[in-house]
């Protein structure tokens, strides 16, 4: 049986954690304001105020882990290690965008940093994550695969299938919901009966709730998950409670209404992950203000620079509309 | 006569079945919101018991429609965007479309499951199906899909009202049409085409909204010389073969335009039929214009190449006049 702290991850870097949070947030703001201008086609759903959960969860897998995520998953794809200069370029259907400008928003893949797919059907990169949890067993080569979802495909069946057979074939994969609180325009409780965690006991795949708001309480977490599942015991499911301050996506104030609280949002706010760390960065003297001011400012160039560019890329040609359905390699 | 957007024209015919029959029942995802606006305010008339919001469980909830049918109610079910009917297979291509024919015919299944369909806006390769040969192939699935505000009304009462299970597809691409719609309860018939423009030379069968691109075109032709009658199935199964090939049979050239992938569609259906049928009236082979065997791309230009467009058509229409 192999050292279980020796499987683990490492501990977390708080100033990585940080850096990706804030660069994370400022692609998404970099997105609002450009949907706001009418600069980005298509459906946008932005990830502010759920940064800690793609930081956490990432950087607690090794690079060669792989993920799947679903339609909210500009973060998970940056966490990862995507690069937003050409997640940018993607957005605005782009020759030079990670999928030619054939993806978009929702379908953002970077296969080389382990990101096998955000996703546009809810639910979807679940047996995805499992099959390539399948894969790394059979394979023998330690990885380890996570699907991050959110709390609305909790309620599809192929969530509950796949805590079946990630059970029965103690397959190394982590299932992670990211709860923050909605389904589109309607109270997840309204919806969804009990708690998520409870949804794991029969299957016997051990559940935990964290604070989705907490960097080092989601790290830790599926650090855990991690080592478990490179170690052969098999899957987890983590909760990880958490909110998103954005609409569910972008120009939902055209039909959706008031449905939030504006109480409960502020509250939410206040609570905001990135605020959080760098005030107890700032409290355990790890870093000054200074320092802080100089980390926004480094991630709010590397996002301009990437936009920048983005913008100058060539458009992806009408004709690649025809390309990649079939792979021409064959025997 | 009202005027109208199609989407709310739709919303109508469904309010009518709601309030002719207290066995209609509405299932969807934020139904009491609506995204597409396809069921906005029904809650304040009919309230949560018949309008319910749904979880993201959407296989379960097309098999609950088949159970709710066969146990007495008439359940209507918002799908949302057409290609989540993929989640869905096995309970609509299954159980609701073939439990009337396994049971020997025991069992009537008035249901209807609606959805927008088509690409529209880069909503990408998840979002953009045009999915209906699919349901074509079904066999116990009818297949509707309107092209103007007031077939949106007429075709939804008509659906609810038919004792089987229909899949009503709507182009998302037309959410936003205005049209006239007549006040109060009327239907469009089922598996009834309309002939939205006569004409002469060619015959040019168009699905959903290629119907406008084949009415530019044949206004603009007209100026050209050419007489091009247009016309709109409205339901893709069964299908009104009896206009189409009447029709062929007067100008000898057919057209036909369709959003779905070329591939075994509608499209194909329809020429098969006027070799087979009519080949006697036929003076050139039949022409399509289809969305290419690829899925939908994001990029905006790379949507638009796709499309069935005026260009296109045009030079279809030409080719079949050659
Ligand atoms: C199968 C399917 N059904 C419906 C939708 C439409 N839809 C997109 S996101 C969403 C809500 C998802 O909620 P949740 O999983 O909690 O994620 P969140 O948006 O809150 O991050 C819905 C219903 C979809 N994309 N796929
Ligand atoms: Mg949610």
């Amino acid at each position: 049986m192999a050292d279980r702290a020796a499987e683990a991850g490492p501990e977390l870097d708080d100033l990585e954690a940080l850096r990706t949070m804030i660069r994370i947030r400022e692609f998404e703001e970099m997105c609002r304001r450009l949907f706001a201008r009418g600069r980005l086609p298509g459906f946008v759903h932005l990830y502010i105020g759920q940064e800690a959960v793609a930081a956490g969860a990432c950087l607690a897998l090794r690079a060669d882990d792989q993920i799947t995520s679903n339609h909210r998953g500009h973060g998970h794809v940056i966490a990862k290690g995507g690069d937003p200069a050409r997640m940018f370029a993607e957005l605005l259907g782009k020759a030079d965008g990670y999928c030619g400008g054939k993806g978009g928003s929702m379908h953002i893949v970077d296969f080389p940093s382990g990101m096998l797919g955000t996703n546009g059907i809810v639910g979807g990169g679940i047996p995805i994550a499992t099959g390539a949890a399948f894969a790394n067993q059979h394979l023998g080569n330690s990885r380890v695969a996570l699907s991050f979802f959110g709390d609305g495909a909790t309620n599809q069946g192929v969530f509950f299938e796949s805590l079946n057979l990630a059970a029965l074939w103690r397959l190394p994969v982590i299932f992670l919901a990211e709860n923050n609180q909605y389904t589109e325009w309607t109270r997840t409780e309204d919806l969804t009966v009990g708690e998520i965690t409870q949804r794991a006991a029969p299957f016997g795949v051990p559940a935990r709730q964290v604070d989705g708001n907490d960097v080092t309480a989601v790290h830790e977490a599926v650090r855990k998950a991690a080592g478990r599942a490179r170690s052969g015991d098999g899957p987890s499911l983590i909760e990880c409670v958490t909110y998103r301050w954005h609409g569910h996506n972008e120009g939902e104030e055209a039909f959706a209404g008031r449905y939030r609280p504006e109480a409960e949002i502020e509250e939410w706010k206040a609570r905001d992950p990135i605020a959080a760390l760098e005030s107890r960065l700032l409290d355990d003297g790890v870093v000054d203000a200074a320092r802080l001011e100089a980390i926004h400012t480094s991630e709010r160039d590397l996002i301009e620079a990437a936009h920048e560019w983005a913008l100058a890329a060539p458009a992806a040609p009408v004709e690649d509309a025809l390309t990649d359905v079939f792979s021409p390699a064959g025997p | 006569m009202g005027n109208s957007y199609l989407v709310t024209a739709m919303r109508d015919g469904l309010a009518e079945a709601m309030r002719e029959d207290p066995a209609v029942v509405l299932f969807g995802e934020d139904a009491d919101r609506s995204v597409m606006g396809s069921t906005r305010g029904l809650i304040d008339e009919f309230g949560p018991d018949r309008v319910r919001n749904i979880p993201l469980s959407e296989a379960t909830i097309v098999g609950c429609g088949v159970g709710a049918a066969a146990a007495g109610l008439r359940p209507v079910i918002d799908l949302m965007v057409s290609s989540f009917f993929y989640v869905t297979m096995d309970q609509l291509a299954n159980q609701a479309a073939k439990l009337r024919y396994m049971s020997g015919g025991q069992v009537e299944l008035p249901i209807v499951y609606f959805a927008a369909t088509g690409g529209a806006g880069s909503a990408a390769a998840q979002h953009s199906e045009s999915p209906h040969p699919t349901f074509i192939q079904q066999a116990g699935l009818k297949v509707v899909m309107p092209s103007t505000p007031s077939d949106a009304k007429g075709l939804m009462l008509a659906a609810v009202r038919d004792p089987n299970p229909v899949v009503y597809l709507q182009e998302a691409s037309l959410g936003g049409t205005r049209g006239p719609v007549p006040e109060g309860p009327y239907e469009v018939p089922l598996g009834q085409a309309e002939v939205r423009r006569n004409g002469s030379d060619v015959t040019v069968v168009a699905v959903g909204r290629t119907v406008t691109v084949a009415l530019a075109v044949a206004e603009e032709l007209d100026g050209e010389g050419v007489s091009v009658e247009v016309i709109d199935p409205r339901t893709l199964h069964p299908w009104d073969a009896d206009t189409v090939m009447e029709s062929v049979a007067r100008t000898g050239r057919l057209v036909v335009l369709d959003t779905a992938r070329q591939s075994c569609g509608f499209a194909a259906e329809v020429i098969a039929t006027a070799c087979t049928e009519a080949f006697g009236s036929l003076r050139a082979a039949p022409v399509r214009v289809c969305a290419p065997d690829v899925p939908m791309p994001f990029a905006p230009q790379l949507e638009r190449h796709l499309a069935v467009d005026e260009h296109k058509v045009k030079a279809a229409v030409l080719r079949s006049l050659a």
